[in-house]
């Protein structure tokens, strides 16, 4: 346990390991850690960043869905409103299609009316001439008796 | 060993595997201290040179978890000493932890393994400890100082710290110069030597005590007395290993913590 030469021997190793650290262990070691670090800060960065995205994104679709349901129920609204009017659109021109038929059928029937009325009265002029000839045993001039005649039609 | 004397027991215990190389006791290489240490310095750090060449930022496995946790103490260490670049204290305190450590960890293999070991391999003596070896300790301290002396050097520059060796700590009157010059010498070796001998003795104490049990030990025999001095060699030699555990970090913790506050200092103006 006496100094001796041993000494230097040792203060070389000691200065060979020391060199041997500062340039195989230390350099790699560090550059390892100090790369993670930024990966994991990164990491944790985009992990905030990405929340804050999801939370805009929900609000976003809270938004969109009010707003379609919005739309829907006004669209709703309107269609109801438009399907009534037509319906009360069909109902009226319904209306005046049957008014308009009603009068025509009845112009129709009160024109044959009056034209069974005109052949009824020829004919019982007719009639009336011809059996008055019977009673009279003889021709009744249609020009001679030819207003009481008219006068007979108009009765009728 | 029950056939050795104690004293006898405890110098063989204590003897390096030396080899001459030149004139004068001086000049003699302890072989068992440098193989050792040699050999702890590239299995310690060519673990971690091994974890640190194939280090990614990806998920690290379990072994390189525990090299960047040690990494991570050593810089966190460092950083709180220091708050320049630790481009050179980082790694210089990462070493000198690494290396105290696993020559501090020999000290918990039995001392009598070692020396069957050895006898066995031929060699009549080996100290398995290089850290109980004052030159290992001295060799380190006294690089740290050196250190200092150069980073003194580089933050002040030869004027600045030639004029800190003379004005401080007591004031720049001429008639101080003596004292201040005087004080700020056994300041600047008492760094180093502390350094030194604090690990040195630790170890040394450490070891001497394993052996004093081991001794105990050797008067172990099938007596009511003897059965006592066994079991106590054997519970005492257990605990004590224990403790060591403790020591031995503490111990390679302190050099690195001091070497790093000592050229820390070396970078502030008085």
């Amino acid at each position: 346990m006496n100094i001796n030469a041993t000494l230097f021997v040792q203060a070389l190793s000691f200065a060979f390991l020391i060199w041997f650290a500062v340039k195989f262990i230390w350099p790699p070691l560090n550059r390892a850690i100090d790369e993670r670090n930024k990966r994991i800060a990164d990491g944790l960065a985009a992990a905030e960043k990405g929340k804050a995205a999801l939370v805009e994104a929900e609000r976003k679709g809270d938004a969109a869905v009010k707003e379609a349901r919005e739309r829907a129920s006004g669209v709703l609204g309107e269609s109801e409103k438009r399907a009534a009017q037509i319906v009360e659109e069909a109902k009226a021109a319904a209306k005046v299609e049957a008014d308009r038929m009603i009068a025509g059928a009845r112009e129709q029937i009160a024109a044959e009316l009056a034209k069974a009325k005109t052949e009824l009265r020829e004919q019982v002029a007719a009639l009336a001439v011809a059996g008055a000839e019977k009673i009279l045993q003889r021709e009744v001039d249609a020009k001679a008796h030819g207003e009481m005649l008219s006068k007979l039609k108009a009765q009728l | 060993m029950a056939a050795q004397n104690p004293s006898e027991y405890i110098s063989h215990h204590l003897t390096n595997l030396t080899v001459k190389v030149g004139e004068g006791g001086f000049w003699t290489l302890n072989v068992d201290t440098i193989v050792m240490s040699w050999v702890l310095g590239i299995v310690g750090l060519g673990l971690i040179w091994l974890v640190a060449k194939g280090a990614t930022a990806e998920v690290p496995g379990r072994l390189q978890s525990f090299i960047e946790m040690f990494f991570e103490f050593v810089d966190g260490t460092v950083r709180d000493v220091f708050p320049g670049s630790r481009a050179f204290l980082g790694p210089l305190a990462l070493t000198i932890f690494t290396w105290v450590f696993m020559m501090n960890l020999m000290d918990l293999i039995p001392i009598d393994w070692v020396a069957t070991v050895s006898h066995g391999l031929g060699a009549p003596a080996w100290k398995a400890v290089p850290s109980t070896d004052l030159n290992t300790t001295f060799a380190m301290s006294f690089s740290v100082f050196f250190l200092i002396l150069f980073f003194s050097f580089k933050a002040k520059g030869a004027g600045g710290f030639m004029h800190e060796l003379f004005t401080a700590p007591f004031g720049s009157n001429p008639l101080l110069w003596i004292p201040n010059l005087a004080l700020n010498i056994i300041e600047l070796l008492a760094k180093p030597v502390s350094l030194g001998m604090r690990l040195f003795g630790n170890m040394y104490a450490g070891e001497l005590i394993f052996m004093l049990l081991g001794l105990l030990g050797t008067i172990a025999s099938l007596s009511f007395g003897g059965l006592l001095a066994g079991g106590a060699s054997g519970v005492l030699t257990w605990a004590w290993a224990v403790f060591h555990i403790l020591i031995i970090l503490l111990q390679a913790f302190i050099f690195m913590v001091l070497s790093v506050v000592y050229i820390a200092m070396a970078h502030e103006h008085h």
